[in-house]
């Protein structure tokens, strides 16, 4: 336990170093939130309470999808290519040897830079759209560390899913196409397009109950109280609970189908 | 647009640099092709997942409209004429020297230094560094968008307009070609800023995808008048579709994209000169 948490150390400094990029991104992430804020001012205006939500709701939708984009990967980012160059390289067999498991370790590193980023590329943006919009931010500290355990869950939901893709490399000569299959998915079915529950009928159902809505969409809700009462919140965390070990699993058999396929050369 | 990757500055006093950097493109570009085409499923691929991408922006104003009539005012085929345009513009932009962002990475790494000692102008050098072919792919679709909006518009067609249409896709594509220069530049002043940049690009083309009726007059003024993005497609497309400009500017400053882009492109090529100017190697 304490090599991974220094591990984790480790991707929160190495994310901590880059300030200008750091800088750069909040200044995207915020001019994005005020693109995106006035359409949907113009789509809650046309159509009141779309979706479920009120203005002020979507509006924080929006911001808060902006702070969190960065941590949670949602269009893209993070680990997987390091690790298909690894795979690529054959510097894996290195990892292999390693008397750490290899999905825990960039597990780890993984959420050391989601913290960093999570903090260095996601307040800034929130306090921009807070200034600018009315926001409906909940004053309930025990929906705040609800949500808080919410986007945990979705962070590991977000590198369970990219391990995977990070993984396809054993099979696959190079991986970028199947990175930006991947960004696809995760940009429309997370909600970070649109919210989830703005998509029509069975094809909203549908795409409510896929593992992106763990990312994004569940703790919006869990944040603008979409889910009320204990059960409902117990409901959310354990929808994005039970995606997590469902994809941890699958990305460990995938794991160990991979490794039985590595061959290391000597010299 | 072929003038674009080459140093506009240098290029337009002597043919030499000119010819040069058009070769140098030219010859980058074409290894980058070939070692593309070396995993050729990768490419489809990319190709595929790169129009992909930017359509899902298009399918989610689709989605808006199973709840809607109009946003802003304007129905879908009219945001389709927008969302095509710009998204073509920027894919052409994007394809010819969209690699131009990673230019300060290749400061931090020092591997801008091998760029400046080749007998090649250091602007085609960036611009055809990793030339990603799988940008036709925003291209075909931000085409084909606007081929149906074309085709479903109801719009009293003359030849201006007519006209106006391709005009609008390669100015804007220039125009977005003049900011990416600017965006390069500044990176020799801020270092590792490539997200600054894409704010700009991406973001003005997520912006100039929907109505100019959805934003604030300030940020419409600071697009027009600093940042001129909304002559990439907001001003000929509204002269297209025969709606009068928010800013109530006259119908003809449509017709000016051109004169636009080429304007812009005059402080972009001195700043980038002057970026290369003030260049110190970090030495690594």
């Amino acid at each position: 336990m304490r090599l991974y948490l220094a591990v984790t150390a480790g991707g929160f400094r190495r994310y901590a170093t880059y300030g200008t990029a750091t800088a750069a991104g909040v200044f995207t992430n915020t001019v994005f939130g005020f693109i995106v804020a006035y359409t949907y001012i113009a789509l809650w205006d046309e159509r009141p309470g779309l979706g479920g939500y009120d203005q002020a709701q979507a509006l924080t939708f929006v911001w808060m999808s902006q702070s969190l984009l960065a941590a949670a990967a949602l269009i893209g980012g993070g680990f997987q290519e390091e690790l298909q160059e690894r795979i690529r390289t054959g510097d894996i067999a290195v990892d292999l040897y390693r008397p750490a498991d290899l999905q825990m370790w960039w597990l780890a590193a993984d959420l050391g830079r989601a913290v960093f980023q999570l903090l260095g590329r996601g307040v800034v943006p929130l306090v921009a759209g807070a200034l600018a919009f009315p926001l409906a931010l909940p004053v309930d500290p025990l929906r705040w560390l609800l949500f808080l355990v919410s986007v945990l869950l979705a962070l590991v939901v977000s590198f369970a899913l990219r391990y995977m893709v990070g993984l396809a490399a054993f099979w696959l000569m190079d991986g970028s196409g199947i990175n930006v299959m991947a960004t696809v998915t995760s940009i429309f079915f997370s909600g970070m397009l649109l919210p989830l529950t703005v998509f029509p009928g069975g094809f909203g159902e549908f795409v409510r109950v896929l593992p992106w809505a763990a990312m994004l969409q569940v703790p919006m809700d869990v944040l603008l109280g979409e889910h009320a009462g204990a059960g409902g919140a117990a409901g959310a965390l354990g929808f994005q609970a039970g995606w997590v070990l469902v994809l941890l699993g699958t990305g460990r058999l995938l794991q160990s189908a991979a490794t039985r396929k590595v061959v290391v050369q000597g010299g | 647009m072929d003038a674009a990757p080459e140093g506009p500055g240098e290029g337009s006093r002597r043919g030499g640099p000119v010819r040069e950097g058009l070769r140098g493109y030219r010859l980058i570009v074409a290894m980058w092709i070939r070692s593309t085409m070396t995993y050729r499923t990768s490419f489809v691929l990319t190709t595929v997942g790169q129009a992909a991408i930017t359509l899902l922006d298009f399918v989610a104003i689709y989605l808006m409209f199973s709840h809607i009539d109009a946003l802003g005012g304007f129905t879908l085929p009219e945001i389709a004429l927008l969302y095509g345009s710009c998204s073509a513009s920027l894919g052409l932009a994007d394809l010819l020297l969209g690699n131009t962002d990673r230019v300060g990475a290749r400061i931090r790494d020092g591997s801008l230094d091998t760029m400046l000692v080749r007998p090649v102008p250091v602007l085609a050098q960036v611009a055809a560094d990793r030339f990603a072919l799988r940008r036709l792919g925003r291209i075909g679709q931000g085409l084909g968008v606007m081929v149906w909006a074309v085709w479903s518009l109801d719009v009293d067609w003359t030849a201006g307009k007519v006209l106006l249409v391709p005009v609008m896709v390669i100015a804007g594509a220039g125009l977005f070609a003049a900011v990416m220069v600017t965006g390069a530049a500044f990176q020799f002043v801020a270092g590792d800023a490539a997200e600054v940049q894409n704010s700009f690009t991406y973001g003005g083309c997520t912006m100039l995808q929907y109505p100019p009726t959805v934003f604030a007059k300030d940020l419409l003024r600071g697009v027009t008048f600093v940042v001129p993005l909304a002559f990439v497609n907001w001003l000929p497309a509204l002269y297209v579709l025969g709606r009068p400009d928010p800013l109530g500017l006259p119908g003809w400053v449509a017709f000016l994209s051109p004169l636009v882009a080429f304007v812009v492109f005059l402080p972009a090529s001195l700043a980038w000169r002057a970026g290369v100017r003030s260049y110190r190697s970090t030495g690594s």
